[in-house]
């Protein structure tokens, strides 16, 4: 039993995770129908951020992460002016592949710039383990979902009861008609990618420190992982990337738990090809038919 | 004169000036060094490539090799599978080097060998300690023990020395170093009466392994055996320190790194590993490496420093004993007979011990256990093999 809450904790501190990084993915698509492969560098260039602001400029926990989220939403509106709104108007397949040159291209940037050494996260949030009754929780587990939950309600509110947040849903549902009714489209959908980036800037951050290690390439895989949990929870709904990323956390625990850990990168995708074959639109999605 | 005719001139002039050149006594030793100097295990590569590079450097100082200069060509693979394949075939095709020192990872040298076999160049990697990779053919030499013999001497000291019976083992799946150790410690501590309570595995470049280890934790063993790379090991120290695990982390030569200690921070002290070399633990060739190793680059070496200073050793020697052969014009030539005289190498007096090279072209000699300690490494005891 207490190894079953064990496994429970571990996975949904790991699902925390997909998650905080699934919500900056299930918004850009929501408004403008671009999955963002290049999400995963940018949360990847958030960790960076965060380590030099603690390394070089010697920032408490707080402001570095503050000054992550904000080089990153500054990254994201460029990446959106130079990459994606030269494209608005070409076919969607360009924008996808677009992205994942934009990803090649911050990897390897980063790379060079970096080198593909691993890096130890300076120690700004003191680590606290609890045990309760033979489960261990550690505090950062704590903030990784208490942050993601907090973000999600927020972004929840701004999308649906804010001015911009209104915008946003008006350029989802129709750009054309958005402009016609006076939305200036090209600032939403900034504001969106700025959004977006901040949100992979504080995954990037939260778990560089929580597993004290940060690398170039560090976005690939969470990123992956963060995509299916956004499929999996209904794209473009954000409660969803939520749910999706638990689920996925905690699936992946499970599959370890239960059968050989050999599986667990399997699981993840496994669980996409799933979801689009008997419920493409995801767990919290509405079904809608598209119009011919 | 036709332009033709200036062009025709030109390169003939060049060839004549080529065959003056290629014609000098003072030709060097081309050797060719692979390894990694960045990526995530950059450290190896550069501590191997700085004590070749000493190793040279003292060799030229005392007149080279039968006269000749060692000129080292070093390249840097990433620890990529293509970067190594790239790095191989340049070194062997363009750069004419008579023998190469690398790869340094053990997958990169499994690619390198078979390139170094195929073209016929004597290779020897200081470090890559799976069995597969001297089985490429005869001109792949090592200058390390086998995994088998660390998996081995690990299981042994683990029955024996610690007195564990139980003992979890948690492996990259994906990797053949990790999976070659894991084979042999299983069997080895199986066959002593030992129990291995949970077998579980991970992919390269995970980081939470949380999972596994609530797993491993129920079945309540007395030591983990994690056969791998610093990296991982750092975190999973880590992370079973935070699920309340307190047993000792045993491993092979892979701990070896100063980044074991930043990532690990205080969850890696108490572990312990198998390694090749440790100062504590030296002779007189050891001791003058030493000393030349810290005058020269201000660090104490590692375990991979005193193979990659080994690995040089052996290539030297051979060639001194090759003789006139080693100077043939035919570069084929010269190689062959390099490798030729490799295969001989016996009661070679290295930093790590007595080397002979057994007929699969695997060092025999002793290993040390480390035990990792607060600012380093502390010497356990020395088995022969």
């Amino acid at each position: 039993m207490q190894e079953v809450v064990q496994q429970l904790v571990n996975g949904i501190s790991l699902g925390s995770i997909y998650g905080l990084i699934a919500l900056g993915y299930t918004m850009v698509y929501g408004i403008i129908r671009l999955i963002n492969f290049a999400h995963g560098d940018i949360y990847m260039i958030g960790a960076f951020v965060g380590y030099f602001a603690i390394r070089t400029f010697h920032l408490s926990f707080l402001p570095a992460l503050l000054a992550a989220m904000a080089v990153s939403a500054v990254l994201g509106m460029v990446i959106e002016r130079l990459a994606y709104r030269p494209l608005r108007n070409s076919t969607r397949i360009a924008a996808l592949i677009t992205a994942i040159g934009v990803s090649f291209l911050i990897q390897n940037t980063a790379l060079l710039a970096w080198t593909p050494d691993p890096r130890s996260y300076p120690d700004v949030f003191p680590l606290r383990t609890y045990e309760i009754g033979g489960v261990y929780v550690d505090n950062r587990q704590i903030a990784i979902l208490g942050v993601a939950l907090v973000l999600m309600v927020v972004l929840h509110y701004i999308v649906n009861y804010t001015q911009i947040g209104r915008a946003m849903r008006a350029v989802s549902q129709d750009a054309d008609t958005a402009r016609l009714m006076g939305i200036d489209v090209d600032r939403v959908i900034s504001f969106t990618f700025a959004l977006g980036s901040a949100l992979a800037a504080a995954a990037g951050v939260l778990v560089g420190i929580y597993y004290n290690r940060i690398d170039p390439t560090m976005g690939t895989m969470p990123g992956l992982k963060a995509f299916v949990a956004a499929v999996l929870g209904g794209i473009g709904v954000i409660p969803g990337a939520m749910l999706g990323g638990l689920v996925m956390g905690i699936a992946e625990v499970a599959v370890v738990a239960l059968t050989e850990s050999t599986w667990k990168d399997a699981v993840a995708f496994a669980i996409l090809i799933v979801i689009l074959l008997v419920r493409p639109a995801g767990l919290l999605g509405r079904q809608v038919r598209e119009k011919v | 004169m036709s332009k033709s005719r200036v062009v025709s001139i030109i390169l003939a002039a060049v060839m004549v000036m080529t065959a003056a050149l290629g014609a000098g006594a003072a030709a060097p030793f081309k050797i060719g060094v692979v390894g990694p100097t960045t990526g995530p295990v950059a450290t190896y590569g550069l501590s191997v490539i700085d004590a070749v590079t000493l190793a040279a450097e003292e060799i030229n100082a005392k007149g080279g090799i039968l006269g000749r200069e060692v000129q080292l060509i070093i390249e840097d693979n990433k620890a990529d599978a293509t970067e190594t394949n790239n790095a191989f075939r340049k070194l062997i095709s363009r750069d004419q080097v008579h023998a190469i020192i690398g790869a340094v990872v053990t997958a990169n040298s499994i690619v390198g060998g078979q390139i170094a076999q195929m073209m016929k160049v004597p290779m020897i990697t200081a470090t890559s300690t799976a069995e597969k990779v001297t089985q490429a053919g005869d001109y792949v030499f090592r200058a390390c023990l086998i995994d088998p013999i660390q998996g081995q001497i690990m299981a042994n000291f683990a029955y024996n020395s610690l007195g564990v019976r139980e003992v979890a083992v948690l492996t990259a799946r994906t990797n053949d170093y990790s999976v070659g150790l894991e084979e042999v410690f299983v069997e080895t501590f199986e066959g002593l009466g030992g129990k291995i309570v949970a077998k579980e595995s991970y992919s390269e470049g995970d980081q939470d392994f949380r999972a596994q280890l609530t797993k491993i934790r129920a079945q309540s063993p007395e030591a983990i055996y994690v056969p791998g790379y610093y990296t991982e090991a750092g975190l999973i120290a880590k992370q079973m320190r935070q699920l309340g695990m307190d047993q000792p982390i045993l491993g092979p030569d892979g701990f070896d790194s100063p980044k074991l200690f930043e990532i690990g921070g205080d969850a890696v002290y108490g572990s312990y590993f198998t390694n090749h070399y440790h100062p504590d633990a030296g002779d007189e060739v050891s001791q003058r490496f030493l000393d030349n190793y810290r005058a020269k680059y201000g660090k104490e070496p590692d375990g991979f420093a005193a193979l990659g200073y080994d690995a040089a050793m052996i290539l030297f020697n051979a060639i001194e004993r090759a003789g006139d052969a080693a100077l043939a014009r035919n570069i084929a030539a010269a190689r062959a007979a390099i490798r030729d005289e490799m295969a001989k190498t016996k009661d070679l007096h290295v930093v790590t011990g007595v080397l002979t090279l057994d007929e699969n072209r695997n060092p025999v000699k002793s290993a040390v256990i480390l035990k990792v300690v607060e600012g380093g490494y502390e010497f356990v005891e020395r088995v022969e093999p």
